[in-house]
């Protein structure tokens, strides 16, 4: 363990970080958790078991859900291309992969909304067979895959690229075929990489908001999300109500980053190396 | 990817068989077209089938560009202030062992993992009436929520660990060998940083902070809660592409939407470039 003492800065640096992150990060979350802590257990249960709460937590996860796994296969062919292959425009598609990320979440659901709505480009061929994708739960999958598509290709690439032939060379000189060559030496070292990945976009999903209003419809109980019931009901100044919403969210959030981080630190462990 | 020249009959490895690698490649291609560039595409396609004149009127109109100086102005305040925490983040973590480093690391990335509506919700239980310090700010007449200071200290929070983010991994990897060789050599801590530590870091740093310009620019969720849509008064760029959807003003939402895109695209390709020349390709 190098301990560097050596450097200077260290108070500084750590005043201003420690500092920083009580007042803007810490500050905000505490008010929130104090304020739904303050209500009682007699309208904490009413708020959370009101039907069109419980409704929205249900579209919430279940869309969430759907989303991460769909960019979990996903996710994990467009790693396993761009690490295995190469192909005309590998390059420029790994850059693209960035710019859920970067790319304004309204903007996101603008786009969206035009390409899925009834006559949209491809709203239109699959309003023809009988599926509509704009205004249903659909929809707000759509708009959550594209906000958290980066998430697992960016997770398991790294470990792919690392994984290297030698093992697979060596398993398969032994005499293994390509079913146990997945299932012994790459799924192993891929794994916890693809379930920290998958974590990470199911805990975006849960908090998107800027691009599904636009393509969600937002009917009460068919496609209302946690996070746009929270901000409605803070417009009608009911704030206990968004306190309660707000705060499980941030449970959730609380409970994903924990998995994700001890996805991690398996996968550190399984790789034998020390971050 | 490493292949040495000398191995031969190098073994097939798994999905070389031009079959199984066709067909996922065409599969992922086809799903990556259609979920990640056609709306890319859409936006700009929808923008210019108007012209570029109805762009321009699109965003001189008042409201429209009022939102696009108050997103700048915004930037312009919030960019450079997480740029000094992202720095200062990630020097006290990578360049020093203490206890709790690993917490700490956790406590940055905080913001990235909490929904931007929480994080408005929260603030407004900080500096709104109902809030902490509301009776507080009350008695001084001082007003925050629904303000532009209110929309600053929200996308101050959504976006404090994308510098750090992108400095943490690059710092780690390069240790303290170099800058500790300068200090002992008698430079002081501000020129070691500037001449040993920055030139290090520049191209994660430019990347960082154009992320954190890109996401302040576009943020939507918190602004939404904390900037009350003040039409013309606190409302941004990415509200006011709302405020001309929900008008039926689709040229117009589609006019703002190019420039927070094109904003977006220059990010990724600042980072494609500087992928490209540095020798270690640092991404996440």
């Amino acid at each position: 363990m190098a301990s560097s003492r050596v450097l200077p800065g260290f108070p500084l640096a750590m005043g201003v970080t420690l500092t920083y992150l009580s007042v803007i990060v810490l500050l905000p979350l505490f008010a929130l958790v104090l304020k739904a802590a303050s209500i009682d257990l007699e309208t904490l249960v009413a708020i959370i078991t009101s039907p069109r709460t419980l409704a929205a937590f249900k579209i919430t996860v279940l869309t969430a859900l759907g989303a991460a796994i769909f960019n979990g296969v996903y996710g994990l062919a467009l790693a396993w291309v761009l690490v295995r292959y190469e192909f005309p425009g590998r390059r420029l598609l790994d850059t693209l992969i960035d710019v859920p990320f970067a790319l304004p979440t309204a903007v996101a659901g603008l786009a969206l909304t035009a390409l899925f709505a009834e006559n949209g480009w491809f709203g239109a061929p699959l309003a023809s067979l009988g599926i509509w994708v704009a205004y249903t739960p659909l929809g707000i999958m759509i708009a959550m895959t594209f906000t958290s598509l980066p998430f697992v290709v960016r997770t398991v690439q790294p470990v792919l690229e690392d994984l290297g032939s030698d093992m697979e060379e060596a398993a398969r000189s032994l005499g293994a075929g390509d079913a146990r060559i997945i299932r012994s030496v790459i799924f192993p070292e891929v794994f916890p990489a693809f379930l920290a990945g998958v974590s990470l976009s199911f805990a975006r999903n849960l908090g998107e908001f800027g691009a599904v209003v636009f393509i969600a419809g937002n009917l009460p109980f068919k496609t209302e999300i946690a996070a746009l019931l929270t901000f409605i009901r803070l417009e009608e100044f009911e704030y206990p109500t968004a306190a309660v919403i707000a705060t499980l969210m941030l449970l959730a959030a609380f409970l994903m980053l924990l998995a994700v981080n001890l996805a991690q630190a398996w996968h550190l462990r399984h790789v034998g190396r020390d971050s | 990817m490493t292949t040495s020249p000398s191995v031969r009959a190098r073994p097939r490895r798994v999905g070389d068989a031009p079959v199984v690698r066709r067909s996922i490649i065409g599969i992922v291609l086809l799903i990556s077209a259609i979920v990640l560039v056609a709306p890319i595409v859409i936006i700009f396609t929808k923008a210019f089938s108007s012209g570029i004149a109805a762009i321009g009127d699109s965003l001189m109109e008042p409201s429209t560009f009022h939102a696009i100086k108050l997103t700048v102005l915004t930037a312009l305040v919030v960019v450079p202030i997480n740029t000094m925490f992202g720095i200062a983040a990630a020097w006290a973590v990578t360049k020093f062992r203490f206890r709790g480093r690993a917490f700490l690391i956790v406590l940055i990335e905080i913001p990235f993992s909490v929904s931007p509506i929480v994080a408005g919700v929260a603030y407004l239980f900080v500096y709104g009436t109902q809030g902490l310090f509301g009776p507080a700010l009350d008695y001084l007449d001082i007003k925050i929520m629904f303000t532009v200071p209110a929309i600053m200290l929200a996308s101050l929070f959504v976006t404090a660990p994308f510098v750090a983010r992108e400095l943490i991994p690059l710092m780690q990897v390069q240790g303290t060998e170099q800058e500790e060789a300068a200090h002992s050599l008698g430079a002081s801590g501000l020129a070691t940083f500037m001449r040993v530590t920055l030139p290090n870091i520049k191209w994660a740093l430019l990347y960082g902070v154009m992320l954190c310009n890109a996401r302040v620019m576009g943020e939507f969720g918190a602004v939404s809660v904390v900037s009350g849509k003040i039409r013309g008064v606190t409302s941004t760029l990415p509200l006011q592409i709302e405020l001309l959807y929900q008008d039926y003003n689709i040229a117009g939402s589609f006019a703002a939407a190019i420039v927070l895109a094109a904003i977006a695209l220059a990010t990724i390709a600042v980072k494609a470039v500087v992928e490209h020349y540095s020798p270690q390709p640092s991404s996440r």
